[in-house]
């Protein structure tokens, strides 16, 4: 894992020196367009969030929580951990840590594609609703819970109730799940299951095998009241 | 909110450095709430002489003369008294059981802050970056120290309802979260002759924990019992004058990040409070496991 400054960028930020809401004011110019480098984040929150413009974003050292938040077109890569809520919310583009992420990252996402080369933390995914997450290693617990849309990768293992509550999101998963979630269940890779996943490892930069994976989605018990659920 | 941190070195030779790096730790996570703070130092020779028991006395509002001769008076040997902000340290040469009762039985409804050996207890209500400065945390030096910064849910904004709670023998904890079933844990301990300062749903966490090591258990053994008793959200930092541990619930919502190197081990509610650390660019960092006790022992270093 590299966190040091040296991303070639047109322009360079040094969070020591640059004031956050400054830098990320300059990133919301109209029109923007090139490469940027953020160095010395040193765990700030909220770097380079609400992006909207073509532009590639290379963020050198550790951030804190919501990071490339409701990021919009913007290719960001964050060169060490992220904190909480990683790509919160994002809409398009992709954001890339190269270390591990805390919990929530890609909460609620709408669109685009989160890769976490390393670990992500607990409630991965959770209440996704169209985006994509390829996490390289493992997530923690209640990864997905009520994810309603997107695809979830994971190629590691998973913490425990995997899948709770899963609405319509799609789980890969290589390793083994500690325990699953309430209505989530594993469903057969067919075909198309095995041609979208390689499709998501691919644009991730990952070459496994599809077949290794098992699939998980909703039993789709708990889409309407049922008395035995009262209590 | 509120924020945690704490720092275990060593590193002898970081020593001297503890209060600079512990005050950068807790400044920087006075955005998580800042409407008391409190620290607790192992081994600063100022503060808390090796070889004697301190007592810190909190909001006392009592003068270090009149106090000094008076447990002096109680306890019959020489009683030392510095005063650091608005917290008075008291330091004699007698046991913990001794000066307790003596402060108690001269100074009561004063609040105890902290005691034991090679342990001093500062809090009260103000900024972490106030009270720091108060305190002159920044020059200090030790072994170990912990800090908090409070965004009270669970009870007053007053000294006694600021961490840590330090309320065994060169114990302490600091939390972040709130503990929702902390009324029936009290009643519990209460009914087993454990008094309480204060309706903090934290100090019962520290009672709890406290009367375990009290009935000789380790600290992991003490923690993995206090999740099996305490309901709610948590993360606890725990340690004593040898001993440094980190757990959270099984939710794991409140934040904690871990970072060691072959010269310290620290610990912080986010990532941003050990960006300065030195050498941190090589520490092992990661988030403590659900449930999971981490625990350091200090290697006592030959004088």
């Amino acid at each position: 894992m590299s966190i040091s400054g040296t991303t070639p960028a047109d322009v360079r930020f040094d969070l020591a020196v640059t004031p956050l809401r400054e830098v990320n004011q300059l990133l919301h110019a109209d029109g923007l367009s090139g490469s940027f480098a953020i160095d010395a984040p040193a765990g700030a929150h909220n770097v380079a969030v609400g992006l909207d413009a073509p532009v590639a974003v290379a963020i050198n050292g550790h951030v804190g929580y919501y990071a490339a938040g409701m990021n919009k077109q913007a290719e960001v890569t964050v060169h060490g951990n992220a904190g909480t809520g990683v790509a919160e919310n994002m809409m398009s583009g992709s954001v890339r840590v190269t270390g591990n992420a805390s919990q929530s990252a890609g909460a609620t996402g709408r669109g685009g594609l989160l890769v976490i080369d390393g670990d992500a933390g607990a409630r991965c995914g959770i209440s996704m609703k169209g985006i994509d997450i390829v996490v390289g290693g493992s997530v923690g617990h209640m990864s997905a819970f009520m994810a309603q849309r997107g695809r979830l990768v994971v190629r590691g293992d998973a913490g425990e109730a995997l899948g709770d509550s899963v609405y319509e999101a799609r789980i890969y998963l290589r390793g083994t799940a500690a325990s699953l979630g309430a209505d989530c269940v594993e469903k057969p890779m067919t075909e198309e299951h095995l041609e979208e996943l390689a499709g998501l490892l691919k644009a991730a930069g990952y070459d496994d095998d599809p077949s290794s994976y098992r699939r998980y989605g909703s039993a789709r018990t708990l889409y309407h009241f049922h008395a035995d659920n009262s209590y | 909110m509120c924020g945690i941190v704490g720092l275990h070195l060593r590193n002898p030779e970081l020593h001297p450095r503890l209060g600079e790096l512990l005050a950068g730790m807790l400044c920087e996570m006075q955005d998580r709430g800042a409407d008391s703070a409190g620290i607790a130092i192992y081994g600063d020779q100022d503060w808390a002489p090796s070889g004697v028991c301190t007592i810190s006395l909190v909001d006392a509002g009592l003068a270090v003369e009149e106090v000094s001769t008076t447990l002096r008076g109680a306890v019959g040997a020489p009683v030392d008294v510095l005063q650091v902000g608005d917290v008075l340290l008291v330091r004699a040469d007698v046991t913990s059981e001794a000066l307790l009762a003596a402060v108690k039985a001269l100074y009561p409804g004063v609040l105890i802050g902290g005691f034991g050996e090679d342990l001093a207890v500062l809090k009260g209500v103000g900024t972490p970056k106030e009270l720091a400065a108060s305190w002159g945390l920044a020059g200090v030096q030790g072994w170990q120290g912990v800090g908090h910064t409070r965004m009270a849910t669970e009870s007053a904004v007053t000294a006694a309802g600021a961490h840590p709670y330090a309320v065994g023998p060169g114990e302490c904890l600091v939390h972040n979260g709130s503990f929702s079933n902390h009324a029936t844990i009290r009643r519990e301990l209460r009914a087993a002759g454990v008094a309480f300062d204060s309706e903090n749903d934290t100090e019962v966490g520290a009672r709890f924990v406290a009367h375990a090591l009290a009935a000789g258990k380790d600290v992991a053994t003490a923690l993995t019992d206090l999740t099996r008793t305490f309901d709610g959200f948590y993360t606890l930092l725990v340690s004593t004058r040898d001993s440094f541990a980190v757990v959270r619930d099984a939710i794991a919502c409140k934040p904690a990040i871990i970072a060691e190197t072959e010269d310290w081990v620290a610990m912080a509610s986010e990532y941003r409070a050990l960006a300065h650390l030195p050498g941190v660019e090589h520490a092992r960092i990661w988030e403590p496991e659900p449930e999971v006790v981490y625990a350091w022992n200090r290697e006592v270093v030959p004088a």
